[in-house]
């Protein structure tokens, strides 16, 4: 693992008029890392991944990229330093094709002109090695399941080398199947060297592919876990802020059920 | 105890079962083994050859996706009707003036198909258009500037004003309709202005302006060629970007597909070449249409700007995500809404002989929109093609023509005009649905 981390955010806040949604967030990932962000709701995550990509710039803090600080005021400023984001919204166009979406803001060009055959190709050979199902990759997303939908929004994260990942739920509406191929894609992703952001509520996921846990409680950080050493109950009352929660409370209540 | 709650545990077996919980589910091994792309049988997978075309296409229908299908219907209705009341409807000298007549609405619907695919609304044309035939009549005629420098100027103005229009809206943030309902009236006052106070200034009929609508192509092989050159750049293009799709390895449309648009297209072509000829000949005023229409379309759908646009109907959030630059588009957007607003006043003061100070006033900039909606231009935004204003100025135009032949006065036309508008919302409205039901809207 390189000592500079390949993203760092030091002292990150973000103001929403009244909501403070992150107060001095510190965050780190190296090349080859998969960290998972975890958090209740509306703990601060979607809004951290959303300065990093540019969507909401920052209000104070800085954002290091390879070590040195980087102004990310746009999304395109993101883009260009390489990090590919999958929101927890996704953000399709309902009225445009799948081929259209993948490609959206950065088509494929051939003498100035759409090269259509050439997208369609490259998400055909996109969408079959993420063994992904979808009736036609020329039907509009209106027509897709959620699911399906989803999937999509991972693949175009895919495309074009990204050198950061973040991938903000991509398995909450996902099948069984879907859900070990997408964590299969984060594995691959950090054996190709790429950083990964992976958010989910889903404590099975995040020990099967996350190296390290961050975790995020009110909008400020809340601890970083190494997940080899770390129990899932430790987690769980990082981001409960709490080791008596409700989690454990039913915990303890299913147990002495099951044996009786 | 484990706080392990969900039912089945996925993700690759060795690291999922480092919990070490000894009663969590195993996962399943199932889930990456034999994860080769299966096709699904439930997609509709489109037969080969003729028959698959035709499947699609009832399909198509029943899904409520009904393309261009209502609008050519609804022509050939209006057609047959006017014709049965009058023959001197499908006559050559009257379906002339009616191609003449429409392209100023044309042009100017042309325009707003690109509004309405963002979803706004641009309610200021009609003024445009006024303000460039003011604008190029009192420069050329008043002030004796050359008429060519007076055209430019009044086509910059245009565009001009639909920027700033689109200032207002994309960078300031008020609404569309608001800033271009101001347009309508302050542009209005300004032409007023600029025409001053004898109000109407006669144009050269045989400038460059006059010329617009009253030049013909009086060789025959004018109309033909633009038929030949019309039908064969159709064939071509859809054979060569097949052929392409072939060689790529996906799929594509069958041949007998593509001949059998492009027969539709050469009887289509050649029919109105032929009544062209019967008359003067292939009119300057549709050769220019036409290729405004071959032009814009070719940018909506072949280019990563009209992709932009269309991303914008579809979703302002995703879009900006995506890297568009929102502001710009949206403001580029409303200059091209200007733009062919002006080309728009031009071709009406060519068709009038003259800047009064009734242009663009009345039911044109109601005309204007309802081309583009009859043609087949979602309000919501996000559908839409540059030939529906083709399409819907085509009916309008018709239907002013037939009453007029018939000697049915204005207050009918009106009538009859937001009949068939509401008729056309009302089938859009229905359609958008059948859509949704079909999980295609
Ligand atoms: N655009 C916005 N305007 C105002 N407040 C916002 C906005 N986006 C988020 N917030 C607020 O910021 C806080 C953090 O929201 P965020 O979406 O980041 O939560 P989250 O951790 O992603 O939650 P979840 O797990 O439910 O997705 C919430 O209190 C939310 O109300
Ligand atoms: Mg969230």
């Amino acid at each position: 693992m390189s000592a500079t981390p390949v993203l760092a955010l030091r002292g990150v806040s973000k103001r929403f008029g009244a909501v403070q949604a992150l107060t001095d967030v510190e965050l780190e990932v190296h090349a080859g890392e998969v960290v998972a962000l975890v958090g209740d709701n509306g703990a601060g995550k979607s809004t951290l991944v959303k300065t990093i990509a540019g969507v909401h710039p920052i209000d104070e803090g800085v954002i290091e990229w390879n070590g040195s600080a980087v102004a990310v005021n746009k999304p395109h400023d993101a883009q260009n330093l390489g990090i590919a984001t999958v929101y927890q919204d996704l953000a399709l166009c309902d009225n445009i094709d799948v081929v259209g979406n993948l490609f959206l803001g950065r088509e494929i060009k051939r003498r100035g002109v759409l090269d259509e055959v050439e997208m369609e190709r490259r998400a055909r050979e996109l969408l079959d090695t993420l063994s992904i199902r979808i009736p036609s990759v020329r039907i509009p997303i209106a027509s897709l399941s959620g699911g399906q939908r989803q999937v999509v929004a991972i693949a175009r994260s895919m495309l074009g080398e990204p050198r950061l990942v973040i991938l903000d739920e991509p398995t909450a509406a996902l099948g069984v199947e879907q859900t070990a191929q997408v964590l299969d894609l984060v594995e691959r992703l950090r054996e190709r060297g790429h950083a990964v952001i992976l958010i989910s509520h889903n404590m099975a996921d995040v020990k099967a592919v996350a190296d390290k846990v961050a975790v995020l409680r009110l909008g400020r950080n809340n601890g970083v876990f190494d997940v080899r050493t770390t129990s899932q109950e430790e987690i769980i009352s990082a981001i409960t802020g709490a080791t008596e929660n409700a989690v454990t409370r039913r915990a303890a209540r299913t147990n002495a059920e099951a044996q009786k | 105890m484990s706080i392990e709650k969900s039912p089945v545990s996925v993700g690759k077996t060795d690291t999922a079962n480092t919990t070490g919980k000894a009663h969590a589910p195993v996962d399943a091994p199932a889930a990456a083994g034999d994860a080769t792309v299966a096709i699904d049988p439930r997609l509709l997978v489109r037969e080969q050859g003729f028959a698959g075309y035709i499947g699609e296409f009832k399909r198509k229908m029943r899904a409520g996706d009904l393309g261009a299908t209502p609008v050519v219907i609804g022509l050939i209705v209006i057609c047959a009707i006017f014709q049965s009341l009058n023959s001197a409807f499908l006559g050559a000298e009257n379906l002339n003036n009616i191609f003449v007549a429409m392209v100023a609405t044309g042009m100017m619907s042309v325009g707003i198909i690109f509004v309405l695919l963002l979803g706004e609304i641009d309610l200021s044309v009609g003024s445009v258009s006024g303000v460039s035939a003011a604008i190029t009549a009192v420069l050329s005629v008043t002030h004796g500037v050359n008429e060519w420098l007076a055209v430019l100027a009044a086509l910059a103005a245009g565009a001009v004003i639909g920027a700033l229009h689109g200032f207002f809206f994309a960078r300031i943030g008020a609404p569309a309709f608001a800033v271009t309902l101001a347009g309508l009236l302050f542009w209005n006052g300004f032409m007023l202005q600029v025409l001053g106070s004898n109000g109407t200034i006669n144009i050269d009929g045989e400038g460059v302006v006059g010329k617009l609508t009253t030049y013909y192509f009086s060789d025959i092989a004018a109309a033909y060629g633009l038929a030949v050159v019309a039908v064969a750049g159709y064939f071509l293009s859809a054979f060569l970007g097949n052929r392409r799709r072939e060689a790529a390895g996906i799929p594509s449309r069958p041949l007998s597909e593509i001949v059998l648009r492009t027969a539709l297209l050469a009887i289509a072509a050649f029919a109105v070449a032929i009544m062209f000829n019967q008359y003067k000949g292939l009119p300057l005023a549709v050769l220019l249409f036409a290729i405004v229409l071959v032009a814009t379309d070719f940018l909506l759908r072949r280019t990563s700007y009209g992709r932009k646009i269309l991303a914008l109907g579809g979703s302002v959030e995703a879009s900006r995500r995506a890297g568009i630059n929102v502001t710009a588009v949206r403001i580029s957007v409303f200059a091209i809404a200007g733009l062919f607003a002006s080309v728009g006043g031009l071709f009406w003061a060519s068709k009038i002989a003259a800047a009064n100070q009734s242009a663009g006033a009345g039911d044109l900039l109601m005309n204007v929109i309802a081309a583009a909606v009859i043609g087949g231009t979602s309000l919501f935004g996000g559908r839409g093609r540059t030939w529906n204003a083709l399409l819907g100025v085509l009916v309008i135009t018709s239907i002013q023509y037939g009453l007029a032949l018939q000697g049915i006065a204005t207050p009918i036309q009106y009538m009859i005009t937001g009949g068939v508008l509401l008729a056309t919302v009302v089938i859009d409205s229905v359609t958008r649905k059948t859509q949704k039901s079909a999980g295609r809207a």
